[in-house]
């Protein structure tokens, strides 16, 4: 994150859902906990996420996903972030993801799993610990 | 109308029993200081003949079957037939899915309704490099007539009736079904059904556009057109106001920016030279079944008294079948919990009680495990037996529309009538809800209701039971329905065999004949149909398509 106080993040819907509902709420709520949130939009592959985390110069990259494709299109996602030199931002991610599919997605590297009923308070203080703390990927 | 003197007595008698309770209050404050619908719509401490004294009830409130309709659309209701019990399905294969469809008929529901997976939504062929991971997830991957088969193997189409919640693709989807009663000897007139063929709300809120709102319309109104002509018992569209709800949007929101697309679909059909009487009568609609449960049977009232007011005095229908609004009923997704997940069962069950005491057409219930899969089974099963316990013991279809009357009742129906009314000449004063939905308006509306809905739940002024106040600790749950992702694979298989089986120079030459049509003015349906009989491919007829009308790109705010 450098000397930038600001913390930006991009929220991304990897892939063919399109339920926003979460995204745009977090995202509401991240700009009002003070980052500076971009969101994709519907429909991104891997490789369009890991151009935005590159050309937008994120912090951290929420990704969202309620279709049940997460086990696919994750391990797509983190291969374009690392083919990038990208290794450094906070990755999360959130929607319908089953609990047993949790640790084989954190050993990808995406450090939380936000599930149904995640308090959005919650959201924004792991994302703010983790900058304070000073932690790298 | 009650007299003026028998008003008077009752306005002094309130005046009286707010003061002392007011005392009461003072000593032994109410719960909260403000009570508002789920939609945020004031709600008094009490209402009385006073609150509903100026409604004039043949004008209003009036018969059911008659204009407006705000007692139901049918002169009987359910004493002459229930709502037809729906249960949306699908997931896998076509096999998979054609033997849940049987299971949920033999367990006594009386309609059909297909749920197709993302690829096949978005019209991409299961092998479609975007379709990786999808194939089957959501709903039933459908790739080509062949699929549609086995689909509805052992199912009589001439016996059954049908709703397909496809929507950019909705032609293609339509052709195949009519491919299948062409071979089955069943002429069109006998399919009894519904195709969604709702673009507007995709691009509103639930994303499976393909094509841009120009050609996306025209394709619309071909099918309300061609199924005017030559499918009279079906349904040619669905408008829906479900998914926007799930989005996050007020019930007042719910029934205008439905009806506001409603409204551009009468449009545009007008424009397409179609007579208004001739198509409107077919129009249905979609509606979520949320849980505050008065405000709920209030809004399917407001919306039919609305919907039969613009259809007679802005629109000039003429047919009374023009004026009435048919609809599906779905109880809403978004109030599953993944917490203490059987409570799910009280909340589908309370929605869909406030669905039938609406007076909804059909309903679907929702099954308790669906806040985290789709559902299985047994899960499926008590959905269904939900609405067969409430058509078969709790006697509210005795009678029509038992609420009616109620003061708050008939005062909440007014009210949100006249908050979508509101909305809904906004929409208008845009330019229409194109124009809305290019703005961003309507999204920015919705996910704003969305986002105080949330700070409500945060601040636990909304209880969500399980949730934000006694809560458990719980293990992780067990015997969800889990897709394989070989569904994939077979899918990938079975279409390299169709390719190597099928006549190429027909295909092709189909989706020539298709691709000039779409150049010009001519319906595209007949051109649809004759390439699905040569066993065009979804993805392929879509690309078709996408070739003359490029696609849509979504917009990037919140």
């Amino acid at each position: 994150m450098g000397e930038r106080q600001i913390i930006r993040v991009l929220l991304a819907k990897p892939g063919l859902d399109g339920h926003d509902r979460g995204a745009k709420v977090i995202a509401r709520a991240l700009r009002d906990a003070g980052m500076e949130v971009i969101y994709t939009g519907l429909r991104q592959t891997p490789e369009q996420i890991a151009i935005a985390v590159e050309q937008e110069d994120v912090d951290a990259l929420m990704l969202s996903i309620l279709s049940g494709a997460h086990n696919n299109i994750f391990p797509r996602i983190m291969e374009e972030l690392k083919n990038r030199g990208i290794n450094d931002i906070l990755v999360m991610a959130g929607g319908i993801i089953p609990q047993e599919d949790i640790p084989g997605l954190k050993s990808l590297g995406i450090k939380e799993v936000f599930g149904p009923g995640t308090e959005l308070k919650r959201i924004v203080k792991f994302i703010k610990d983790h900058f304070t703390a000073g932690e790298k990927s | 109308m009650l007299g003026k003197k028998c008003l008077e007595k009752i306005a002094q008698g309130f005046k009286e029993w707010e003061e002392i309770t007011n005392q009461q209050t003072a000593k032994n404050p109410e719960q909260k200081s403000e009570f508002e619908t789920l939609s945020e719509l004031t709600v008094k401490r009490l209402y009385t003949p006073v609150d509903i004294d100026h409604i004039d009830y043949t004008e209003q409130i009036g018969f059911p079957g008659q204009y407006p309709f705000t007692r139901g659309v049918q002169n009987t209701m359910y004493r002459g037939r229930f709502w037809t019990m729906r249960q949306y399905a699908g997931f896998g294969s076509a096999e998979d899915t054609n033997q849940r469809f049987r299971y949920l008929l033999q367990q006594g529901q009386t309609g059909l309704s297909v749920a197709f997976d993302l690829p096949t939504q978005i019209g991409y062929d299961s092998d479609h490099p975007l379709a990786l991971g999808e194939v089957g997830k959501v709903g039933v991957a459908i790739d080509s007539v062949r699929d549609m088969e086995v689909l509805f193997s052992a199912i009589p189409l001439d016996h059954v009736s049908t709703s397909m919640t496809i929507n950019s693709p909705a032609a293609i989807l339509t052709a195949m079904y009519l491919a299948l009663a062409e071979r089955d000897g069943i002429s069109f007139v006998k399919l009894r059904g519904t195709i969604q063929n709702d673009v507007l709300k995709e691009y509103i809120a639930r994303g499976t556009y393909i094509f841009p709102p120009k050609p996306a319309m025209r394709i619309t109104t071909d099918i309300l057109a061609y199924c005017a002509k030559n499918m009279p018992q079906w349904n040619s569209i669905s408008i829906s106001g479900y998914h926007m709800r799930e989005a996050g949007c007020t019930a007042a929101q719910e029934v205008a920016f439905t009806l506001a697309d409603g409204i551009t679909y009468v449009e545009a059909a007008r424009n397409a030279g179609l007579e208004i009487d001739d198509f409107a009568p077919r129009l249905s609609f979609f509606f979520s079944a949320h849980q505050d449960f008065l405000e709920e049977v209030a809004k399917y009232r407001a919306a039919r008294r609305l919907w039969a007011r613009i259809m007679r005095e802005k629109f000039k229908a003429k047919n009374p079948r023009s004026w009435m609004l048919r609809y599906h009923v779905q109880t809403a997704g978004c109030s599953l919990t993944a917490q203490q997940p059987l409570l799910n069962i009280l909340r589908t069950g309370f929605e869909a009680f406030s669905a039938v005491l609406g007076g909804c057409q059909s309903l679907h219930t929702n099954s308790y495990d669906e806040a985290l899969a789709l559902p299985t089974e047994q899960a499926a099963q008590i959905a269904l037996r939900t609405q067969q316990i409430i058509a078969h013991e709790t006697g509210v279809t005795e009678t029509i529309d038992p609420l009616a009357g109620s003061y708050y009742i008939e005062d909440l129906t007014n009210r949100i009538e006249s908050e979508a009314e509101q909305y809904i000449n906004k929409v208008e004063e845009m330019g229409g809800v194109i124009r809305a939905i290019e703005s961003g308006y309507i999204q920015g509306e919705i996910s704003h209701s969305a986002y105080e809905y949330q700070k409500k739940v945060e601040a636990k002024e909304r209880i969500v039971v399980g949730v934000n106040k006694f809560q458990i600790e719980e293990s992780s749950p067990s015997g969800l329905l889990k897709i394989d992702m070989s569904v994939g694979d077979c899918q990938g298989e079975k279409l390299k065999k169709l390719r190597s089986e099928r006549n190429s120079q027909a295909v092709i030459s189909s989706l020539d004949q298709l691709k000039k049509a779409a150049q010009k003015d001519e319906n595209l349906m007949p051109l649809i149909l004759d390439a699905v009989r040569a066993e065009a491919t979804l993805g392929e007829i879509c690309d078709a398509l996408r070739e003359v009308f490029g696609e849509y790109i979504g917009s990037v705010s919140y």
